[in-house]
């Protein structure tokens, strides 16, 4: 195996790994605001087509990400007026939000099918960035720059900023939160707002880097595994940037081993191994923490107070 | 709504004639529905959309006659029946199941509804109202891997496939095969994404075969992201189902394109004239179900004159790729010389010619 192989497969791994990356960040302060949002994959889309139909029709790729990131977010504003004013039930709300935005997504990209988009430029020098070596280190897309500096700056938020202790004092116990005076619905509201921000930008990342092109239902299941790894990562920011790399890396191993003529393992294995890996790791988190893991203990719940 | 055509008139007018007290039925008579499963979205710039322009010219050429409907992204599972179902209980006469994938649910529905004519894309199990219908698509893949043997480097080549049906083998050999009689070294590495539209799968995979040493990469799969992938990488690819070009103006060396339009409309028109029968239809480049996009500028003059040559071949029946010798995966001889595989063995090809790297 040369370095140039390595540096490749490296390529793809990261391309891989990088919508689910920042969709799963997203969900993962929305949980921990204790709110269940089943919606991903309809906030992916959205994001995806109007970060798409922004950079064609301004052929500003920069755009394009705001308008991916508000995509997501309007969308995801939908789901939370119903949850957090009507009451409704998170789970069902949430699988509405993925067939609305398949569904609207599909109907605006209408007008957009066949196009092409602009895409970024480095953020690096070209020399750095088109370097048969160093380019493993500077050649990707900002987005992915983008993902990975937000996983320490989630992880600091939540752990060590007041906000973000307020975030998970409403997560682990809504009507307490609300007692002693804070807004338990308008952190939500933010907290739902910046995960399908998140899921806006992860979306934009297919129709705007891997495939510069707008294509229905383009993002093909990706959000379903991001809200699997935020489980897998038992709610913490670090274990997901690890979790999400090595579910890149085990959907490249698939391709890899059939590209490769590896038969001793049936493929339909290798494309099972994300999930079968999910289940495994969740058997080991609750056999070693009783008390249920790290979920938010409102996870899902409606917040009814009495007052 | 009715509209008024000289014959729908001449009808009324000589109905009116004999029957004065029935004379407006010819009036209120209600088109013929046509209904389609699709099994991508119609935007997907592939297979369906192909699919979706055929039904287009049924609505063109018949509109004053029939009205199509149309249903979808309908998976390849149980849950197609019940969509197939609907199409049938809206009053569809014909209904076109687009997909290999629909092959048991069409049969069980067309059970329960003997009154409506069924014709299902790919498949082989026919009923007394269910025909199936299929294009050579093996005839284009041949004119690709003409193409592709004489123009890469490598000698390497990508193939990015579905699922292991017979219509993705026989690409595979038809592509290999072809490819090996311009560069008998040639290799075709085999990757199936167990899905006909995944755009970041389609993309990774092409990443992965061009990292394993492929200069070309043909797709089996339905969306043009792989040849974005190449295009980036500068390398080359062919387009599936329909012209490409746009996603890929250099990548895009030909495409293999799915002409469905006369075929739909010679059989909605067997359905106003109630002579529709269950037929088995597998037509080709002599039929002009298979057609090659225009080619691209980078493909020399002397691989042009080859890749024409096997489109005319096939035209007028003189060229057939599967000729023996054929060797399987193991080297075993399956087509001896002097053999032909007759259409009925390649309907069930289920094995892998000499040459060709796959997992399964």
């Amino acid at each position: 195996m040369s370095t140039e192989f390595i540096i490749a497969a490296i390529v793809t791994i990261v391309g891989l790994t990088t919508p689910i990356l920042l969709a799963a960040l997203g969900e993962l302060v929305v949980e921990k605001a204790g709110v269940l949002n089943l919606g991903v994959e309809g906030m992916m889309l959205m994001g995806a087509i109007c970060g798409f139909g922004v950079t064609v029709s301004t052929f500003n790729p920069w755009l394009g990400i705001l308008g991916a990131a508000a995509g997501g977010a309007l969308s995801s504003m939908l789901f939370a007026v119903l949850v957090l004013e009507l009451n409704s039930n998170q789970v069902a709300t949430g699988l509405a939000l993925t067939i609305f935005g398949t569904g609207l997504s599909s109907l605006i990209g209408l007008s957009y099918t066949g196009f092409i988009a602009p895409v970024f430029g480095s953020v690096f020098p070209a020399s750095l960035a088109n370097d048969a070596y160093l380019k493993v280190i500077f050649g990707y897309s900002p987005i992915v720059y983008f993902a990975l500096i937000m996983v320490p700056v989630v992880a600091w938020f939540l752990k060590s900023t007041r906000s973000g202790m307020i975030l998970r004092a409403v997560g682990e116990n809504d009507l307490s939160a609300h007692s002693i005076g804070y807004s338990v619905k308008g952190v939500r509201y933010a907290a739902i707002a910046f995960g399908g921000a998140m899921a806006g930008i992860g979306g934009a990342y297919f129709s705007m880097v891997i495939t510069p092109m707008w294509a229905e239902k383009m993002t093909a299941g990706r959000g379903w595994i991001a809200l699997a790894l935020v489980v897998f990562a038992g709610w913490r920011a670090g274990r997901l940037l690890v979790g999400a790399y090595f579910f890149g890396i085990l959907m490249a191993l698939e391709l890899y081993a059939k590209a490769s003529g590896f038969s001793f393992l049936p493929s339909q294995f290798w494309a099972a191994m994300p999930y079968l890996m999910t289940v495994i790791a969740l058997s080991v988190i609750s056999m070693r923490d009783r008390s249920g893991g790290n979920a938010p203990a409102c996870l899902g719940k409606p917040f009814l107070p009495s007052t | 709504m009715a509209i008024i055509t000289r014959r729908t008139f001449m009808q009324a007018a000589g109905a009116a004639a004999t029957l004065p007290m029935l004379g407006n039925k010819a009036f209120a008579a209600d088109k013929v529905k046509i209904g389609f499963i699709f099994l991508g979205p119609v935007g997907d710039y592939g297979w369906t959309w192909a699919h979706n322009k055929g039904r287009e010219q049924v609505e063109k050429e018949l509109g004053d006659k029939v009205e199509t409907v149309y249903v979808e992204n309908v998976q390849e599972d149980a849950s197609a029946i019940p969509v197939i179902r609907d199409l049938a209980q809206q009053g569809c006469k014909l209904i076109f199941t687009t997909s290999y994938g629909y092959m048991d649910q069409t049969i069980a529905v067309a059970k329960e509804f003997p009154d409506v004519k069924f014709e299902h894309c790919t498949g082989y199990k026919r009923a007394d109202n269910v025909a199936t219908y299929n294009s050579k698509f093996h005839e284009g893949r041949a004119v690709l891997g003409t193409i592709a043997g004489k123009m890469s480097k490598s000698g390497t080549l990508g193939y990015l496939g579905s699922y292991k049906v017979p219509e993705v083998v026989l690409g595979v050999n038809s592509f290999a095969l072809s490819a090996q009689k311009q560069n008998p070294n040639a290799k075709v590495k085999l990757v199936l994404i167990d899905s006909w539209f995944d755009p970041p799968k389609e993309a990774a995979a092409t990443e992965t075969l061009i990292n394993l040493g492929c200069d070309i990469v043909t797709t089996h799969t339905d969306s043009p992201g792989p040849l974005q992938i190449l295009e980036q990488k500068k390398l080359y690819g062919f387009g599936q189902g329909a012209d490409m070009s746009r996603f890929a103006p250099s990548a895009h060396l030909t495409a293999i394109e799915d002409i469905w339009g006369p075929y739909y409309v010679e059989r909605v028109k067997m359905i106003l004239d109630k002579s529709w029968k269950s037929t088995d239809t597998w037509d080709g480049f002599k039929e002009g179900t298979v057609k090659i996009s225009p080619y691209n500028k980078a493909i020399p003059a002397d691989v042009v004159k080859l890749a024409d040559d096997v489109q005319a071949g096939y035209k007028d029946g003189s060229y057939d790729i599967f000729k023996g010798p054929i060797y399987d995966q193991a080297g075993t001889l399956k087509v001896k010389e002097g053999e032909t595989m007759k259409l009925a063995d390649l309907a069930v090809m289920d094995w892998f010619v000499k040459g060709v790297e796959s997992a399964a």
